[in-house]
């Protein structure tokens, strides 16, 4: 049996030893600034614009158009601030969804203290948000429209193209932003494809390194920048760069990238293989979100009534298995997360939920040891939450 | 410019024939609240201590370190001047640039213990006063009401210039009072109750109560670091963490829901009870609170009582929340304890916990139990943790 069964990939993924190898030798050899007007700055700038090239392949857009950041959060700070700092005659009417991530949701929320007026768009019960109810939410006032890709507690698919389409189809100059964390390089994507203006990606979600990803900036897209100063990344990304960490996504990009069919159906393997063993094996699991085509092949999102998610991830813990709680708690009330609760499931699911999360990494065996230990852990603690 | 502190403590000079026993006690506080201080550095005269300062740079750290040692009423940085006029003047005039803020008020107040020098208080108050007041700009003298006293000690050696007084926790000097365990939890009052148990003089061991994986790793984490707090307090501390998990499932599965946070309670008491022994503890200290929760109302307090023999000290007994919450914010251990990680007391509440439980229907449903190999067990899965706070003296 593996010392460990690391079934948190949406959290984090472990670094490829490829891509770490590749790091290694920047901080070591390369670690010249790409600002310096030398030789040393010379070659880490050729680095820098090989692993531009190689996102941008991915996503199937011009290089010129990737902006790296520290990660996820800046990238979707800086398409939504972004967007909503640049001056215009017309409105600004912002929208979003009720299930994004925390860095879209509260930055919206940030907005809209300041004075935006915000429409919240709210799911159907499996996760997913209905074009429709975007076409309706705009006005002649909107200036921004951001959608989630993948989303990181339920895996659901959200419809991008078709959303990307009824914005465009509305307005012209509308700005479409998708946070593309969860899904990018483990399904396609493709801005032209869907109409997308500004999409955020990470590294560390596919085992790159932490503390690194990018923003795709549509040309002629005006956005302001959050950070300002040396005037790095064209403008709207200031700071040195961090070349080993930007080097280390480009290569874990890459890697993904080639792998991506194989990967996906590997990844979905173990995802039907879980909800197969499951069915047999832990009959009272209830999945939450949309399944099938409709949700990423690495995410799965389980509620097993009475029994608090917080203390599965610790009973699983203590056999070496790593899983995640659909909702943290606070002192006595388990704060339920925003999104089981927007997608209307009642509290006892949604605060008896974890989320399993596959990577290349994990075998069919890490499945059935998974549920074997789920079944045990279910056992005990049943018995002593008996009348609870 | 700030040669030496000054320390003043207060109660201790009523101690009778104890007080040299509390001296040496606060002298040894106050060396381990210094790190790296050579003791001979902290010397006792006149009914205070005096520490001579190094380094004028780590004032504000030592300062700090002091206002935390109990039994100190109140701490100044002084400067220290030869016996005479000239240099007191310009002493205090330096100090005075530094305290008095501007546009601010101050007056000069001399105390003259030694009679031999050829001014009088009144005297030195109007020369020093006088010197100063024009030297800096907007001051302005009140008598009254001063928002900063110069105060001028005059003594055999040496006459001393302060302007600043900060407060001092007060007390007793920490383990005049013996030693105590202390029922530490993640949450509000326990260390509170901790707090004000020290400040009387006890020093403490902690016991906290784990339940993993009912509770989390981070639950744990966040009493290590409410301990680290009291560390301030306390010099270092003894954190002992009970396994709690198998007592926890047993009440789960055996007892009935109402009763389960009493029988929780009872079983705390006797492993605390136990450990205390072992700890050459002569009392228990609980953060409780009369009514607070259900496990706090007086019907409570006596069936939880009921285990033990030791005695029980309850120090926030007649503390309101609020009262408990300002407490926690000065003594530094609010923010933690605002951490949103379940402890064990949380995580089983019932939803309608009895808040008048008989004696009888709780020992009736302890009977499926056996509590001697339970808390046996607790106690040898114990694990100690040493949380390390100052230096110690030289």
């Amino acid at each position: 049996m593996p010392d460990e069964i690391y079934l948190d990939n949406s959290a984090t993924t472990r670094v490829d030893p490829g891509v770490v190898g590749v790091m290694e030798g920047i901080f070591l050899n390369e670690y010249g600034n790409p600002s310096s007007l030398h030789g040393k700055g010379v070659q880490v700038e050729k680095l820098i614009k090989e692993a531009r090239r190689s996102i941008a392949s991915i996503l199937q857009v011009e290089p010129e158009g990737i902006i790296f950041t520290s990660g996820g959060t800046e990238s979707n700070n800086l398409a939504i601030r972004g967007t909503a700092m640049v001056p215009r005659r017309r409105g600004h009417h912002i929208i979003t969804s009720s299930i994004e991530h925390l860095s879209v949701l509260n930055t919206f929320r940030d907005l809209e203290e300041q004075g935006y007026p915000v429409t919240y768009i709210e799911p159907d019960k499996r996760g997913l948000i209905n074009p429709e109810a975007v076409a309706q939410a705009i006005t002649d006032e909107t200036i921004l429209v951001s959608i989630m890709h993948v989303n990181n507690e339920v895996g659901s698919i959200e419809p991008i193209d078709k959303i990307g389409e009824v914005v465009k189809e509305k307005r012209r100059d509308i700005i479409f932003h998708v946070d593309a964390v969860q899904g990018f390089g483990k399904l396609p994507i493709y801005p032209e494809r869907g109409n997308i203006d500004l999409l955020s990606i990470s590294a560390h979600k596919l085992h790159g390194p932490k503390g690194v990803g990018a923003l795709f900036i549509r040309k002629g897209v005006k956005i302001k920048p959050v950070i300002t100063g040396g005037g790095q990344e064209l403008g709207f990304r200031s700071g040195t760069e961090n070349v080993p960490g930007i080097v280390g996504f480009g290569e874990a990009a890459r890697l993904a990238a080639d792998g991506m069919e194989e990967h996906s159906q590997r990844l979905n393997s173990l995802k039907e293989r879980l909800i197969e063993r499951l069915s047999s094996s832990v009959p009272d699991a209830i999945v939450n979100g949309a399944l099938g085509e409709e949700s990423a092949p690495h995410i799965l999102n389980l509620s097993f009534p009475g029994i608090r998610g917080e203390v599965l991830v610790h009973s699983l813990e203590t056999r070496g298995i790593f899983v995640s709680t659909g909702s943290a708690c606070s002192s006595r009330k388990a704060s339920t997360s925003h999104v089981l609760t927007a997608m209307g499931l009642k509290e006892a699911i949604s605060e008896s939920s974890i989320r399993v999360s596959f990577s290349i990494f994990n075998t069919q065996e890490d499945v059935d040891l998974f549920v074997e230990a789920l079944k045990d852990v279910l056992k005990e603690l049943r018995e002593i939450y008996r009348g609870y | 410019m700030y040669d030496v502190i000054l320390l003043r403590y207060g109660e201790l000079a009523l101690k009778g024939e104890n007080r040299p026993f509390f001296e040496r006690a606060l002298k040894e506080n106050i060396c381990k609240a210094l790190p790296n201080i050579d003791p001979k550095a902290v010397k006792r005269r006149h009914g205070r201590f005096f520490v001579d300062v190094a380094e004028e740079e780590d004032i504000e750290k030592m300062l700090s370190a002091l206002s935390k040692v109990f039994g100190l009423v109140s701490i100044s940085p002084a400067v220290r001047l030869p016996l005479d006029l000239d240099a007191i003047k310009e002493g205090a005039f330096a100090l005075g640039r530094d305290v008095i803020p501007i546009g601010g008020t101050f007056k000069v107040q001399t105390k003259r213990a030694n009679k031999g020098f050829p001014f009088s208080s009144p005297e030195i108050n109007k020369e020093v006063g006088g010197y100063i007041l024009p030297r800096l700009a907007e001051a302005k003298v009140d008598v009254h009401e001063p928002d900063v006293i110069i105060d001028v000690e005059v003594r055999e050696d040496y006459a001393y210039v302060t302007g600043r007084v900060i407060p001092g926790p007060g007390g007793l000097p920490l383990g005049t009072s013996g030693h105590g365990l202390l029922l530490l939890s993640g949450g509000l009052d326990s260390p509170v109750a901790g707090w004000m148990c020290m400040k009387r003089g006890l020093s403490l061991t902690a016991l906290h109560f784990h339940s993993f994986p009912f509770t989390s790793q981070r639950s744990k984490e966040k009493v290590i670091d409410i301990a680290q707090v009291l560390t301030g307090y306390a010099g270092e501390l003894r954190l002992i963490v009970a396994f709690f998990t198998n007592i926890q499932k047993e009440i789960q599965t055996k007892v009935p829901e109402k009763l389960r946070v009493i029988l929780m309670r009872r079983m705390m008491m006797r492993i605390a009870q136990k450990i205390a022994q072992r700890e050459g503890a002569l009392v228990l200290v609980t953060g409780e609170s009369l009514g607070q929760v259900a496990s706090q109302t007086l019907e409570s307090i006596n069936v939880t009582n009921q285990v033990v023999d030791l005695p029980v000290f309850r120090p926030l007994i007649g503390m309101d929340k609020s009262e408990i919450i300002d407490r926690a914010r000065a003594i530094g251990t609010y923010d933690i304890s605002i951490r949103p990680y379940e402890d064990c007391c949380t995580l089983f509440v019932p939803r309608h916990p009895s808040t008048r439980p008989a004696l009888q229907e709780v020992e009736d449903a302890e009977a499926g139990m056996d509590i001697q190999a339970l808390v046996e067990e607790a106690i040898e899965k114990s694990k100690l943790i040493i949380v390390n706070g100052r230096n110690s003296c030289g």
